[in-house]
């Protein structure tokens, strides 16, 4: 790959990348999320939304031809297989079937001479040889004749691998963390035949958060960040460590930590306790997770995707199924009840911004407003000695204009309708409702996901000096810990849906990374 | 010249952008059925007054979806619903004995109860089937009324005027209302025109009616509860989110609606001077869905503005079509105008769906 760049709408997420694969080689890939690994993937794999989002620029090369391919299917003739995180398979079909989904061997019939060649019969002894030389190749045992559904979740991924190198014209293997749903043995396994294949010349590209992983199967090691090839080393010559520190830090040593870390902040009473959370948040389940905040401080928690660390504050907010007991300010919160979280002046600003944060089809000053009226019946005038509760508009305009004005946030007037502003722009009339509840405590979910660099500092400076002027305690979520360390007094590392320690944000990167990876499930 | 060309251009889709084509391409219909009509020999003044009574009679069945799309259950193809919570208590306040306008208040009155318990039956129905509302809402609608036809039977009803002439069970297939509230409200301050010699007669009282009614909505739309009705509608997840019950939230939208029909269709009669029953009220979610879509709603955004424009283009297109086509080509096609108009809308609002929001 040479001089790849991308980006969506405006918002470089690739900036030159450069690497070399030869045949038989394994590369292990890795990154913090948001690094861009998956999007490079899906360029080489031809993958729509990169054509729908306008393409990307320089050139892929394979085995010195430039190729460019428009859809997953112009990849696959050219000989790259993908095994995706998400499971594709038919899961009534048998291991077979799935492997040779619509390339099964074939054979004429009667009704087939006459009707044409979509009536053949299958070739069902072909296809068990052809199956299992596929397994064979890998050199793990899964019974083939198994149906999907009844496997157990190791062999299912063994058998998308399996799918991809029944291909004749396999040349290169791309794994998007195939080891993430796999126990430990099976993880083996699976290293012993990303080693077989490479002895039989496949190249292999391996993503993976498991970074030993890396070291024991890899050639060679390829680090992003930020859209950057950070580093490119024979696997041999690195260690866990080394990898560690090209992942997270961007000058290891020499980054600042928080401006101001608060001092006093070690005896402060602590103002929400978390003991024993669960929450059952699809791609982000929360465990087991005690934690205490103290009051007045900005609290980070950080960690890798799907982790869990999203979790905690939908959990505690009542927006996913959770259990266990929240403490705050000395009386019990009790959970799945957004509405009582929210009376006792606790707020949330959400990671999902257009799906959850925003009322995109309405205005700016409904959106500022809407939960300030709804929960403490602010901006509201009351009619018949408050029977009825008029809505009261100059109110509404008055605080969205502050906030417009004190957030820079750039619309055509406060009307306008929260589908039309940019996605940092959308962050700070998410942020500017908040605000408008004054809550004692706030939750802020990864508050620059998809904001360029400029609107990053401005929403985090917001944060910062909500914090510090009002006293409001602020919890924030974030997968870049650059950011949380800039910002957070303390940060909690969640790994494996529970807390694997909280460091000052003083620490060093590295040992935030090894928190990171301490407890991947 | 080819400036001027391009800016009539650009002003012309803004037209079309903030009026909606469909819209104009029906009100461009409809000016020109009443340019026609003196040429083809109808009396102007009274098409519009068939225009305004046709108007009165059904605005309210169409105000009755506002609530509903503003809670983004979609559009009420259920109102049959409400349609017989206010049969019901017609029927009811005739048997009971009341008379003249009397028997209006308590056909309201009676017709509320009901309206609560089928709105608040089939709002729970519709929480449990987010996402597919309008179809569901179109069985309910279908399969109430099949229900309620056996139910006319059934109920002993007694009062001669209102029951079948021979056997005396069971209720008639119509009835008439002028002993009862046949135009208790278009005779309330009607302007009739007739003895200075022109056909004009204006239902005020039905149209003061509706202006209240419409006003309500527009005032419960600016309340605390109504802003967070348009929230859920806008997006549930936000609603819950800032704490909102959404799914009381939409049982009250649901029943709202619902009184809206048992209210709409009692004024319906009062102005037609008839009750229908058994099959009819299958016949009255269409003209009122196709109605407020036509007046610009989308499935899950109108306003009050959107029923009244809606509401006088397509009775105005149902009124003026066999008329003027009878008397200018001799064949009744106003029936299949109306039905192309009613369900061509309706496909067109569907397909736009996604859009709806803008």
């Amino acid at each position: 790959m040479r001089g790849i760049k991308k980006d969506f709408f405006g918002n470089q997420v690739l900036t030159d990348i450069n690497f070399t694969l030869e045949a038989g080689q394994v590369l292990g890939l890795c990154g913090e999320n948001g690094a861009g690994k998956s999007t490079l993937m899906k360029i080489l794999f031809g993958m729509d939304v990169i054509r729908e989002t306008g393409g990307y620029s320089g050139d892929i090369l394979i085995n010195g031809e430039k190729a460019a391919f428009n859809t997953p299917f112009d990849a696959l003739a050219a000989g790259i297989g993908m095994v995706h995180q998400e499971f594709s398979l038919i899961p009534g079909f048998t291991a077979t079937e799935n492997i040779l989904l619509n390339r099964e061997p074939q054979k004429k019939n009667v009704i087939s001479e006459v009707f044409g060649d979509r009536l053949n019969t299958l070739d069902y002894k072909e296809m068990d040889r052809r199956a299992a030389a596929a397994i064979e190749k890998m050199g793990v045992e899964i019974d083939a004749k198994m149906i999907i559904s009844s496997m157990p979740v190791g062999h299912k991924q063994f058998t998308e691998i399996a799918r991809e190198l029944s291909k004749d014209q396999l040349k290169l293997l791309i794994l998007d963390e195939p080891t993430a749903v796999l126990t430990e043995k099976e993880a083996e396994a699976l290293l012993d035949s990303i080693r077989g294949m490479a002895a039989q010349g496949i190249s292999v590209i391996f993503i993976t958060h498991r970074l030993h992983e890396i070291l024991a199967v890899c050639d060679k090691v390829v680090v992003m960040r930020d859209g950057h090839v950070v580093r490119d080393v024979p696997a041999g010559q690195t260690s866990v460590d080394d990898i560690t520190r090209w992942m997270v830090g961007r000058d290891v040593q020499s980054t600042a930590a928080s401006i101001e870390t608060k001092a006093e902040a070690a005896d402060a009473k602590i103002i929400m306790s978390i003991k024993n959370l669960w929450v059952d948040m699809p791609g982000e389940t929360v465990r087991d997770v005690s934690l205490d905040v103290r009051e007045g401080e900005i609290l980070g928690i950080g960690g890798l995707a799907g982790q869990g660390k999203l979790g905690i504050p939908n959990g505690v907010m009542g927006l996913y199924e959770a259990g266990g007991t929240v403490v705050f300010d000395g009386r019990e919160i009790p959970l799945n009840s957004p509405r009582k979280c929210l009376d006792s002046s606790l707020a949330f600003v959400s990671e999902d911004r257009r799906e959850v944060g925003l009322l995109l089809d309405e205005s700016l000053e409904w959106n500022v407003a809407f939960p300030a009226m709804q929960i403490q019946d602010k901006f509201l005038k009351k009619l018949l000695g408050g029977l009825i509760k008029w809505r009261d508009e100059r109110a509404i305009h008055q605080v969205t204009q502050k906030y417009v004005d004190q957030l820079q946030i750039k619309c055509t007037s406060t009307t306008q309708k929260a589908r039309e502003l940019s996605g940092g722009n959308q962050q700070k009339i998410c942020l500017a409702k908040a605000f408008a509840l004054e809550p004692k405590f706030l939750f802020v979910s990864e508050p620059t996901r998809g904001i360029d660099v400029g609107a990053k500092a401005l929403v985090l400076d917001a944060l910062r000096q909500f914090n510090r002027e009002s006293g409001v305690t602020v919890v924030m979520i974030s997968s870049e810990l650059e950011e949380l360390r800039q910002t957070c007094d303390r940060i909690a590392i969640v790994s494996g849906g529970r807390v694997a320690g909280i460091r000052p944000a003083a620490d060093s990167s590295e040992s935030f990374g090894a928190l990171m990876v301490s407890q991947v499930v | 010249m080819d400036k001027s060309e391009r800016l009539q251009q650009t002003r012309l889709s803004q037209l079309v952008n903030t009026f909606g084509l469909p819209r104009l391409i029906i009100a461009g219909f409809l000016l020109f059925l009443f340019i026609v009509a003196p040429i083809a020999g109808a009396d102007l003044p009274t098409q519009i007054t068939n225009v305004f009574n046709r108007f009165s009679w059904n605005a309210v069945l169409v105000l009755a979806m506002v609530p509903m799309v503003h809670s983004g259950c979609g559009l009420n193809f259920g109102i049959p619903l409400g349609i017989l919570a206010g049969l019901l208590g017609a029927t009811l306040s005739i048997e009971m004995g009341f008379t003249g306008a009397l028997s209006f208040v308590m056909a309201i009155l009676i017709s509320t109860p009901f309206a609560l318990l089928f709105g608040g039956g089939y709002g729970l129905l519709l929480n449990r089937i987010k996402g597919g509302e309008m179809m569901v809402a179109t069985y309910v609608g279908f399969s109430s009324v099949s229900f309620m036809c056996i139910m006319w039977l059934m109920i002993p009803y007694k009062n001669p005027s209102i029951v079948m002439a021979y056997t005396g069970v069971g209720l008639r297939n119509v009835f008439s209302l002028e002993n009862f509230y046949a135009n208790v409200l278009s005779d309330f301050l009607k302007i009739d025109l007739n003895p200075i010699g022109i056909n004009l007669v204006i239902p005020t009282g039905s149209l003061l009616f509706f202006a209240l009614l419409a006003f309500g909505m527009w005032a419960f739309l600016h309340t605390k509860t109504g802003t967070a009705m348009t929230a859920v509608g806008s997006n549930p997840t936000f609603a819950k989110a800032a704490g909102i019950n959404v799914d009381r939230i939409r049982m009250l939208s649901v029943i709202l609606s619902t009184w809206l029909g048992a209210v709409g269709i009692l004024i319906y009669q009062q102005g037609f001077g008839f009750v229908q029953l058994y099959t009819a009220p299958f016949y009255m979610a269409m003209p009122a869905v196709a109605a407020i879509l036509i007046g610009g709603a989308s499935v899950n955004k109108a306003s009050v503005g959107n029923v009244i424009v809606g509401t006088i283009l397509f009775q105005g297109l149902v009124t003026m079509t066999p008329t003027v086509m009878n008397a200018l080509i001799h064949i009744d096609i106003s029936e299949v105008v109306r039905i192309i108009v009613s369900n061509g809308m309706i496909v067109y609002a569907l397909t736009r769906k996604t859009e709806g929001g803008k």
